[in-house]
């Protein structure tokens, strides 16, 4: 399967999407494409057109304008060949809720065409995968929101689908259940291609291998994690506890190191006040990390601890997603 | 064909996770009996048949019906699960049939259930089995008639309530279309065919008809072709506006 290179990988391709809403421009000439290996993240404020994107995508509604080919398929001119091919994950994972969880697995697997044992045996290993056991014969409406989400996604993933669909995945579980799904996520990643939304910032790093940022309808970034991380204020910051040295001197002999835009003071170290906590900031997100080291051991200061910061996914995904850009 | 089986029978078995089966056909059996026995004057007719128990049968269905079509629709986009059915590899004609049939079939089965009905008349005497027979069976094609009316209500609304009242009344149209409060009204001013075309509509003139024993063809295809179009206008319904 991992032979099937270049055109095959693509598995999802959309072409300029829009999508109003009466006034409300909700998407607004979205295009990417999610090759088979990838996981994106589909990231943006409140309202700016996440679900609105993936509902077209999965064939719930239609675009006004623009194209979606799943696997190939156009998911307007074909919808069921598209639609077999993929796994989705409503918003809120809506279910059948008078159903048991058996009940309405085994009738998500028999829309998907499985029978008799067939059918069994995929419901069983989807169970066993995101641990339903403990609450198969209970009606889906006494299950706890953890609990549906779970029935949500064992629905999404049933026939084994070469495109995911997830709209908040991971919303309303526990970080133990977190860290299951996620894994889950990484463990099925090289078979297929994943769409997921999320408003938790650090599911990117744990997850994706891609993050599209939107607003108000618009792509406006599209990279990856490291990438984005790269454009943060803080990105290769140098934090550094010091001790046997006066802060002036450290500030001025690191600011000479080339590459280094500040020095500041950010507080006294260790217990008893005597050492010095400063924050090097490089120029445009530099590596200077190995500079501030070597300064460090030239002079002899004793080092109490050194940190390089990544730079923080927040202040980037609040920067390209500025208020005035957005709405409610 | 096999998807409409498996919604089908997701359907018809939630019918019975709830209390909706029960208390619809309860209601349904205790109102036919009670209609027929008492305010029929199924006793004192003294007569051994059944003209008068369907004969009620347009106006239990009238609301009985509709509360039962309400949530078919209205419900799924009320909970959201609409989006999951139908972004399922199913067409809007496979979810529109399996529905509909899950409903007729429940139908079908609280009308079974008036059965001590025809046992008591032929208990108290000879009645004629065969219009006894053909009125069951166009009991229930008219069932049908109404449900496909109240399942395309329910896909225009999220809101159970204003599904259950519309559809009742676009029923009660269909029903009173044979009535002369109806074709008065019409007869004003309208030209003799107009006047017939709407009295065709009735369910009352179809259903009469198929009750007394005469099992005409075209009365059949009226009702299948009602149930026919209304389903269609349901799919297009759905299509139209299912996001909102
Ligand atoms: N059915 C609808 N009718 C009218 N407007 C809608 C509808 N669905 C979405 N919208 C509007 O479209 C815009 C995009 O909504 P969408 O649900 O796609 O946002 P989102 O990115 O998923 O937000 P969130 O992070 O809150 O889930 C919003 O302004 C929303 O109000
Ligand atoms: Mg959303």
């Amino acid at each position: 399967m991992e032979k099937r290179d270049g055109e095959m990988s693509e598995l999802v391709r959309i072409e300029s999407l829009v999508k109003h809403f009466g006034p409300i421009k909700a998407v607004d000439g979205i295009s990417f494409s999610v090759r088979r290996g990838e996981v994106l993240g589909f990231l943006g404020p409140n309202g700016a057109g996440k679900s609105t994107t993936m509902k077209i995508v999965t064939g719930f509604l239609p675009a006004d304008s623009g194209r979606v080919a799943v696997g190939g398929e156009d998911i307007a001119a074909n919808p069921l060949a598209a639609k077999r091919r993929i796994g989705y994950l409503p918003e809120g994972a809506p279910l059948y809720s008078d159903m048991t969880t058996r009940a309405f697995l085994e009738f998500a697997a028999g829309i998907r065409g499985f029978r008799g044992e067939e059918q069994r045996r995929r419901v069983a290993e989807t169970v066993a995968r995101v641990q339903l056991e403990s609450v198969l014969e209970q009606p889906i409406d006494t299950l706890s929101k953890g609990f549906k989400r779970r029935v949500g996604l064992a629905q999404s993933i049933l026939h084994d689908p070469e495109v995911l669909v997830l709209d908040e995945p991971t919303d309303g579980l526990d970080p133990n259940q977190k860290h299951e799904v996620r894994s889950l996520i990484r463990e099925m990643a090289p078979r297929k291609a994943i769409i997921l939304s999320t408003h938790l910032l650090e599911e990117v790093d744990a997850v994706c291998s891609r993050a599209v940022i939107i607003s108000a309808g618009r792509i406006v970034s599209d990279g990856a994690p490291e990438d984005l991380h790269a454009r943060a204020d803080g990105h290769n910051a140098v934090t550094l506890a010091l001790r046997g040295v006066a802060a002036e001197s450290a500030r001025a002999a690191l600011a000479a190191v080339e590459g280094v835009r500040e020095v500041e003071e950010v507080g006294g170290g260790g217990e008893d006040g005597a050492g010095v906590r400063l924050r090097v900031r490089p120029e445009g997100g530099r590596a200077v990390a190995l500079e501030v080291s070597r300064v460090v051991r030239e002079h002899g200061w004793q080092v109490e601890g050194l940190m390089v910061d990544r730079g923080r996914l927040e202040e980037v995904f609040r920067a390209i997603t500025a208020p005035d850009r957005t709405r409610s | 064909m096999a998807n409409v089986l498996v919604i089908f029978k997701r359907e018809f078995q939630g019918y019975f996770a709830t209390p909706i089966a029960y208390v619809f056909m309860g209601v349904f059996v205790a109102l036919a009996g009670v209609f027929t026995m008492y305010i029929g004057g199924f006793f004192i007719r003294a007569q051994a048949d059944l003209a008068m128990f369907f004969g009620f049968h347009p106006w239990l269905y009238l609301f009985l019906i509709p509360a039962l079509a309400m949530r078919l629709w209205a419900e799924e986009r009320r909970a959201g699960t609409i989006e999951l059915l139908l972004t399922l590899p199913v067409t809007m004609t496979q979810a529109v049939l399996g529905k509909f049939l899950a409903a007729w079939l429940f139908t079908a089965v609280a009308l079974a259930l008036t059965f001590p009905v025809w046992i008591t008349v032929n208990y108290l005497g000879d009645p004629d089995n065969g219009i006894i027979v053909a009125g069951y069976l166009g009991s229930l094609l008219m069932a049908g008639a109404y449900l496909a009316i109240g399942s395309c209500i329910s896909a225009l609304t999220r809101n159970q309530v204003i599904a259950f009242v519309v559809s009742a009344a676009v029923c009660l149209l269909f029903v009173l279309s044979g009535y002369p409060v109806v074709l008065d009204v019409f007869g004003a001013w309208a030209p003799p065919f107009l006047v017939e075309t709407v009295s065709s509509f009735s369910f009352l003139g179809h259903f009469e008809d198929i009750i007394k024993g005469v099992i005409d063809l075209r009365d059949i295809v009226y009702f299948a072709s009602l149930i026919a179009l209304w389903l269609f206008l349901n799919v297009l319904a759905l299509e139209v506006n299912k996001a909102r």
